[in-house]
């Protein structure tokens, strides 16, 4: 079984499947609503240089999203 | 307030629509299609919400009534704009009649969130239309979908449209004009009901805790009790989403057939490619900064002076019409210069506006956004405050109606205190006479005319930035809800929308020159007038008798540790109207002879740096000027901003914060800079 990583920590280019939120912090609530659930695919399709956001694709729309929000996913590299 | 349409009589009223749907759904586009030009703009009371309102007229002539409401991915409010949402459509708002029936877009090329919303929408129980626009972008991802297959699911009517084409609306038309039906029951069994009794005990929970009563709830604290509650409520919402996203994604899987070629880069993957690459996207991005300054200060400057000669010409047409007298005199110098000072940025405002209009409707400002929220990030601000401080270089009016773009009300207060930091172009024409002034006679180097222009530009900068982190980090604490942003897919721009929104706000700022403006021009002139002294009387003795004169002289303790004698006080006072208004008023006050109206820079440089105080000591000296100038960048010396701040942020407390504080840290500046100098044996 493949380990669970961070969204932050996936490469651009690289899908995985959402598995929990690690903290229930503020925020969480509308990723959800925007269609980050567990057991959604996302696909990272680059991140910004110099630590700045991730812009991501799920459900067939463009997200962004910054890192530290990011490591809040924790998800299965598909 | 009770809106007396909203009379029993219910057929006597035009049947209200609200138009609801997510953020670039086409929910504009199609507001703009369906009511055209009939539209009324104005805002929620109490909240900075902005209200549309418009009217279509029905198949048989019968007019109806649209809100369009602010675009919102849920019915769960993150923001004061998606709280008008759910309020409204629950008929919350006194001032705004429960609506009808809902017009709920959908944007078939990303169904399954835009279905989420619908789904919640669908619930409240209202007649509903769905309108799934953008058929034509899904088609061309490969996917079609089921339209009678959908409406079946989810119990109400569906009209395909293209808003951007205009096609669909006819149907929509038609659709309005007949009875609306209450929806069928829907697939969307799972409601909030179970949320709204454990919302009910919570908020009693909460209101006996703030009446400071100690009761207990089955044995326990009332605040262990609370908290449990908002565990319960948290985790029911989670519970929530996933399930209504599980039976979103079944009917999505059920109506909408997939030509297998979802694998394929889409234009805007590509284009993603070129505008995020880390070199290639930094340097677009310049590129179209460049062109949106080039288009403020260049491209507006040939209606700037179409205004200006308007203004000119308007002056001295009334002069020769109006016979020679006080009157005249109010008319002319008081209110046609004074509003006209200020209308001169009309056309910058309006370049400003097309053009982040245009941004925004293409897609790209998301973008601008994700490249620079690296950057923003270190002073506690999103990545669109970008753009609105940007903005505040050419006039901080635009700037800060661009604030809107910044959903979380924190970081917009923010952008907005900061945003007229930025070095504005009321504040050149300041600098450059100080700057021609400091190296008249002493042919200075280009380089150092330029280096201290940048060195001013640079002083606004770090205090914008500076300040938007302290603000930040003290005052607007926190309220971050989510970074997360969509970037919505590239487009062509409909013009429509974009051309009535520079349209409105130009009404809005020419009202506020004709209101505010006006009046303060008129008491300006009053001040710099009175006491009448004898007829040929010299213009500056005029001044010293008069009210603004005596201000000057009585400020003058308060303004001598700055350098400032009173003479320059006043121009100071005045410019606190508009900050160009310093050059005029130095001019009248030094007596300096222009051909025009306008005294050549460098003529009144030159007068100026003869000016010398009883004791000898130049009135205008390198010194002085350069404390004056660092004076100009702090300080909140615009009228016309701070009416715009006081709209924005609904109240009178931010701009005389924001007025106060600047101001302070104007004179606070300009003294150690004085003193400084000093000091170190500079006069």
């Amino acid at each position: 079984m493949q380990t669970l990583l961070s969204l932050s920590d996936l490469k651009p280019g690289q899908s995985a499947k959402i598995e929990r939120f690690l903290d229930e912090a503020m925020g969480v609530l509308r990723l959800q609503e925007m269609g980050l659930l567990p057991g959604t695919l996302v696909e990272v399709l680059r991140k910004a240089p110099w630590g700045g956001p991730i812009q991501i694709k799920v459900r067939g729309s463009l997200l962004s999203l910054r890192r530290s929000e990011a490591a809040l996913l924790s998800v299965l590299p598909a | 307030m009770v809106n007396t349409q909203d009379g029993p009589d219910r057929t006597c009223r035009a049947t209200v629509f609200a138009l609801v749907g997510n953020p670039n759904s086409g929910k504009s586009t199609l507001f703009n299609k369906l009511t055209g030009l009939r539209q009324k703009i104005g805002n929620y009371p109490g909240v900075t919400v902005e209200k549309k309102e418009g009217i279509c007229y029905s198949q048989h002539g019968k007019p109806l009534k649209i809100i369009d409401l602010p675009g919102t991915y849920s019915l769960r409010p993150n923001s004061p704009d998606e709280a008008i949402v759910a309020d409204v459509l629950t008929g919350k708002r006194a001032d705004t009649p429960r609506p009808d029936a809902i017009l709920c877009i959908i944007d078939a090329s990303n169904l399954e969130r835009n279905l989420y919303l619908a789904s919640q929408i669908i619930e409240l129980g209202l007649p509903v239309i769905a309108v799934l626009n953008m058929a034509d972008s899904a088609k061309a991802q490969g996917n079609t979908i089921d339209k009678a297959k959908l409406a079946e699911a989810l119990g109400v009517p569906i009209v395909e449209t293209c808003a951007h084409k205009g096609t669909g609306i006819l149907e929509l038309r038609l659709m309005m004009s007949r009875p609306v039906m209450l929806p069928a029951k829907s697939v969307f069994t799972q409601t909030e009901q179970g949320d709204s009794v454990l919302d009910n005990v919570y908020s009693t929970v909460s209101e006996t805790l703030a009446k400071g009563s100690k009761h207990n709830f089955f044995g326990k604290p009332l605040e262990v009790a609370q908290e449990k509650l908002e565990q319960r409520i948290e985790a029911r919402r989670e519970t929530l989403i996933e399930a209504r996203y599980k039976i979103i994604q079944k009917l999505c899987e059920a109506v909408v057939l997939k030509a297998g070629t979802a694998s394929k880069k889409t234009l805007t993957d590509r284009l993603d490619g070129f505008f995020l690459h880390p070199v290639l996207g930094g340097l677009s991005l310049l590129c179209v900064l460049g062109l949106l300054f080039y288009s403020i200060f260049a491209l507006a400057e040939t209606p700037m002076n179409w205004v200006e000669g308007l203004i000119n010409h308007l002056g001295t047409l009334t002069a020769s019409l109006l016979p020679a007298g006080q009157l005249a005199d109010l008319i002319v110098n008081g209110v046609i210069a004074g509003v006209g000072s200020v209308l001169v940025f009309l056309p910058q405002i309006a370049m400003l506006l097309l053009f982040i209009g245009l941004l925004e409707s293409t897609g790209y400002m998301a973008r601008a956004a994700f490249l620079l929220d690296r950057v923003m990030n270190r002073v506690g601000l999103p990545g669109k405050a970008f753009i609105p401080l940007l903005s505040s270089y050419a006039c901080a009016i635009p700037g800060i109606m661009a604030t809107r773009t910044i959903e979380c009300p924190k970081d917009r207060l923010a952008t907005i205190l900061v945003a007229p930091f930025a070095s504005c172009s009321a504040r050149l024409p300041v600098f450059l006479v100080m700057i021609a002034t400091i190296s008249a006679g002493a042919e200075a180097p280009a380089s150092t005319k330029a280096g201290l222009l940048l060195l001013m530009y640079i002083l606004g900068t770090v205090g914008a930035l500076g300040f938007a982190w302290f603000f930040k980090k003290t005052l607007l604490r926190g309220g971050v809800s989510s970074s997360v942003m969509e970037l919505p897919p590239y487009r062509i721009p409909s013009l429509m929308p974009i051309l009535n929104e520079v349209i409105h706000r130009s009404k809005l700022f020419l009202r506020r020159a004709g209101t505010i403006i006006l009046g303060i021009s008129i008491l300006m002139w009053f001040f710099l007038n009175y006491p009448r002294q004898e007829e040929g009387t010299p213009p500056t003795m005029q001044l010293e008798h008069s009210i603004a004169g005596h201000i000057g002289k009585s400020i003058e303790p308060i303004m001598e540790p700055l350098g400032y004698d009173w003479k320059t006080s006043i121009a100071i006072l005045a410019s606190f109207v508009a900050r160009e208004v310093f050059v005029s008023t130095v001019a009248i006050i030094y007596n300096v002879e222009g051909e025009e109206d306008e005294p050549e820079t460098h003529t009144l440089a030159e007068a100026l740096k003869d000016q010398k105080h009883p004791d000898g000591s130049f009135a205008f000296s390198p010194l002085r000027c350069l404390s004056l100038m660092v004076f100009y960048v702090f300080a909140m010396q615009c009228l016309s901003t701070l009416a715009i701040v006081r709209r924005e942020t609904n109240s009178w407390r931010w701009p005389f914060f924001q007025f106060t504080y600047m101001t302070a840290l104007a004179y606070i500046a300009a003294l150690i800079v004085y003193q400084g100098g000093h000091f170190l044996g500079f006069v």
